[in-house]
C-alpha cells in the first residue's frame, strides 16, 4: 500500500509520459520511441492502482484473468487487422472506450463508497455531476462509434439517413439530457441515472446516422474527441490526474483532427454534424447535366504516356483502399523509377475514410514516407509535372471547387491536378463522387480516363511499361 | 479560505488541454492515423477506474453488481490498451525512409 500522495505523483508521471507519446508523433523517426513512452505510462498507471488499493483479495485473480482475456483479444485484433480496415478498427476501439467509461460510471454510482464519493443515495454533488457527464458522453461515444463502425464496414449503407424533424428530435433529446442530469442531482434517483444513460445511447445513434460515408474522417475524429472528454469526466469523478490529463489530451487531439478535416472540405463543423450532405438535393443537379465527351484509354496508352514522362505525381484516394491497390501501385512506381522517372505522391487531407488513411496504406506498401507529400507541399509541382495519376480519388481533384461558386464544394482546397500536362484518371465509371457533383476534370482535353478496377489497371500498366 | 481540490484538478485539466493543443498541432499529418490509435490506447487508462471498481468487494463475494461492471470495463479497456498500442507499433514500423542504395 502506498500513500495517496505518492500514487498521485506516479499518476502525474504517467500523464507526462502520455504527453511524450503524442509528442513523438511529430516525426516518424521519434514515433516508435513515443509509443514506448505511452506503454510505460500505462504500465505505471496500472501498477500504481494495484499498489494504492493494497487489497489483494480473491478479486485480484479475476482482474488478471479479465485483463488477459481483453489483452489477448486486443493483441489478436492488432496483428490480424488489414491496414485497409484501420478506420473501422479505430471506430470500434472508440466504442470500447465509451462503453468502459459508462461501466465505470455505473459502478461508481452503485457503489460510491469504494471511490470515496459518499454513500448510495447520498453521493457528493460534484461527483454526481462528473459521473453523469462521463456516463452520458461515454454512452454517446459508444453508440455513435458503433454506427460509424457499421457504416465503414459496409454493414450499414454509407448514405445519410435523414427524416423529417430529425434536428428537432435531437435538440429535444439533448435538452432532456441536461434536465435529467439536473433532476438526478436533486433527487439522487437511480432510475433517472439509467434513463440518462439510455437516452445518451439513443442520441449517439441519432447523431451519426445522418452523416454520409465520406464525412467519416470528421466523425471518427469527433468521436475520438468525445472518448477523451468521457475519460476526463471519469477522471474528475475518481480524482485521478492521469485520467484527467489523458482525457484532456485525447479530447483536444480529436477536436484538432476534426477541425483539420473540416477545413480540408471547406465545411463548417456544424454543416458536417447536421449531416445529409451528398444526399437528395444534389442528385437533381447531377441529372440536369448534359452528356459531354470524354477521352478514354487503356493500360497501353497509360503506359506509353508515363514512359515518356520525366515526372509523375500519384494522387491516391479512397478507391485505392477499396481496390487494395496500394501494393500494385508501388510495383508500378518501382518500374517507373527504374526508367529514371521521378515519382511523388500527393495526399489530400480528407482522402480516404480517416485522417492519414492514405499515408498508412502507402507505408504498408513500403512507399518511403519522404516521397509522400501533403497538399500544400506539392500543389505547386503539378504545373511542372508531366503526368498526374489519379487513382481512386475524385472530389479532391475537382477544379470546380476553384471556379464555380454555385458548387457545393466551392472553396474546398483541391489538388491542382489539371495543371499537369496530362492526367490519367483511374475510375470504374463516370459516376460522380461523394459530393454528388460532376468532376470537370473528366472532360478536359488533357485527361485520359482509364475505366477499370484500380488494382487491375495498375497491374496492366506495369506489364505494359 | 482554502481552495477546493477540485480547482486544482480543473487547473490540470485546462492546462492539459492547452498542452494537447500544441502537441497535436506538431504531429505530422502523415501520422494522423497512428495518432488516433495511440490516443485510443492511452484513453483506456480509464482501466484504473475499472480496477478500483472491481476490487471494491466485500468479504462474501467477488462478484457484486458494482464489481461486475468493473470487470466488464477491465476487459474492454484491456482490449483497447493491447490492441491500441500494438496496432500503433505495427503501423509505425512501416514508416520507413527511402533506402539510400535504391534510388
Amino acid at each position: 500500500m502506498i500513500s495517496a500522495n505518492l500514487s498521485a505523483i506516479f499518476y502525474l508521471i504517467s500523464g507526462v509520459l502520455f504527453i511524450l507519446a503524442l509528442r513523438g508523433l511529430s516525426s516518424p523517426e521519434t514515433s516508435r520511441q513515443g509509443n514506448l513512452f505511452g506503454i510505460i505510462g500505462m504500465i505505471i498507471a496500472i501498477t500504481v492502482t494495484f499498489l494504492s488499493i493494497g487489497n489483494f483479495s480473491s478479486g485480484l485473480a479475476y482482474i488478471f484473468m479479465f485483463m488477459l482475456l481483453g489483452g489477448a483479444i486486443g493483441a489478436f485484433i492488432a496483428f490480424k487487422i488489414p491496414m485497409t480496415a484501420m478506420p473501422e478498427l479505430v471506430a470500434g476501439f472508440h466504442s470500447l472506450v465509451g462503453l468502459a467509461a459508462v461501466f465505470v460510471a455505473i459502478s461508481a454510482f452503485i457503489n460510491p463508497t469504494a471511490f470515496n464519493l459518499g454513500t448510495p443515495g447520498d453521493i457528493k454533488l460534484a461527483s454526481l455531476i462528473e459521473m453523469s457527464i462521463g456516463a452520458a458522453v461515454g454512452a454517446i461515444t459508444f453508440s455513435g462509434s458503433v454506427i460509424a463502425f457499421f457504416k465503414l464496414q459496409g454493414v450499414m449503407s454509407g448514405a445519410p439517413i435523414t427524416f423529417k424533424g430529425q434536428h428537432l428530435l435531437n435538440a429535444i433529446i439533448l435538452i432532456s439530457i441536461i434536465v435529467l442530469t439536473y433532476l438526478l442531482c436533486v433527487t439522487q434517483s437511480s432510475n433517472l441515472f439509467w434513463i440518462l444513460i439510455g437516452i445518451s445511447f439513443l442520441i449517439g445513434f441519432l447523431l451519426i446516422i445522418p452523416i454520409g460515408g465520406a464525412d467519416m474522417p470528421v466523425v471518427i475524429s469527433m468521436l475520438n474527441s468525445y472518448s477523451g472528454w468521457a475519460a476526463a469526466g471519469i477522471g474528475f469523478t475518481l480524482e485521478n490526474t492521469a485520467l484527467i490529463i489523458t482525457g484532456a489530451l485525447v479530447g483536444s487531439s480529436g477536436a484538432i483532427l476534426s477541425y483539420i478535416m473540416c477545413k480540408g472540405m471547406n465545411r463548417s463543423f456544424f454543416n458536417v454534424i447536421l449531416g445529409g450532405f451528398g444526399a437528395t438535393d444534389q442528385l437533381s443537379q447531377k441529372q440536369a447535366k448534359e452528356q459531354r465527351p470524354v477521352k478514354s484509354g487503356n493500360a497501353d496508352d497509360a503506359a506509353f504516356l508515363m514512359k515518356n514522362a520525366s515526372s509523375v505525381i500519384i494522387v491516391p484516394g479512397y478507391g485505392m483502399a477499396v481496390a487494395q491497390a496500394q501494393h500494385a501501385l508501388r510495383e508500378m512506381v518501382d518500374t517507373l523509377k527504374k526508367n529514371d522517372i521521378k515519382v511523388s505522391y500527393a495526399i489530400h487531407p480528407v482522402a480516404g475514410r480517416m485522417p492519414g488513411h492514405m499515408n498508412v496504406l502507402l507505408a504498408e506498401a513500403n512507399v518511403p514516407y519522404d516521397e509522400v507529400f501533403e497538399l500544400e507541399e506539392i500543389n505547386n509541382d503539378f504545373a511542372n509535372a508531366d503526368v498526374a495519376f489519379v487513382i481512386g480519388a475524385n472530389d479532391v481533384t475537382n477544379p470546380v471547387a476553384k471556379t464555380d461558386p454555385q458548387s457545393p464544394i466551392y472553396g474546398m482546397p483541391v489538388l491542382d491536378v489539371e495543371k499537369c500536362k496530362s492526367v490519367l484518371f483511374v475510375k470504374r465509371s463516370l459516376s460522380p463522387g461523394y459530393a454528388g457533383i460532376d468532376n470537370d476534370l473528366f472532360y478536359k482535353e488533357n485527361t485520359l480516363m482509364l475505366f477499370a478496377d484500380a488494382k487491375k489497371m495498375t497491374e496492366d500498366i506495369t506489364k505494359n511499361l | 479560505m482554502e481552495i477546493d481540490p477540485f480547482i486544482f484538478r480543473l487547473s490540470i485539466f485546462i492546462l492539459s488541454i492547452f498542452v494537447g493543443y500544441y502537441v497535436v498541432w506538431s504531429v505530422t499529418p502523415s501520422l494522423h492515423t497512428p495518432l488516433m490509435s495511440v490516443t485510443n490506447a492511452i484513453s483506456s487508462v480509464i482501466i484504473v477506474g475499472a480496477i478500483i471498481a472491481a476490487l471494491a468487494t466485500n468479504v462474501e463475494s467477488v462478484f457484486t453488481s458494482s464489481s461486475i461492471f468493473g470487470f466488464l470495463a477491465i476487459t474492454l479497456a484491456a482490449i483497447n490498451i493491447f490492441g491500441g498500442f500494438l496496432v500503433t507499433q505495427r503501423m509505425l514500423a512501416m514508416y520507413k525512409k527511402k533506402k539510400k542504395d535504391k534510388s
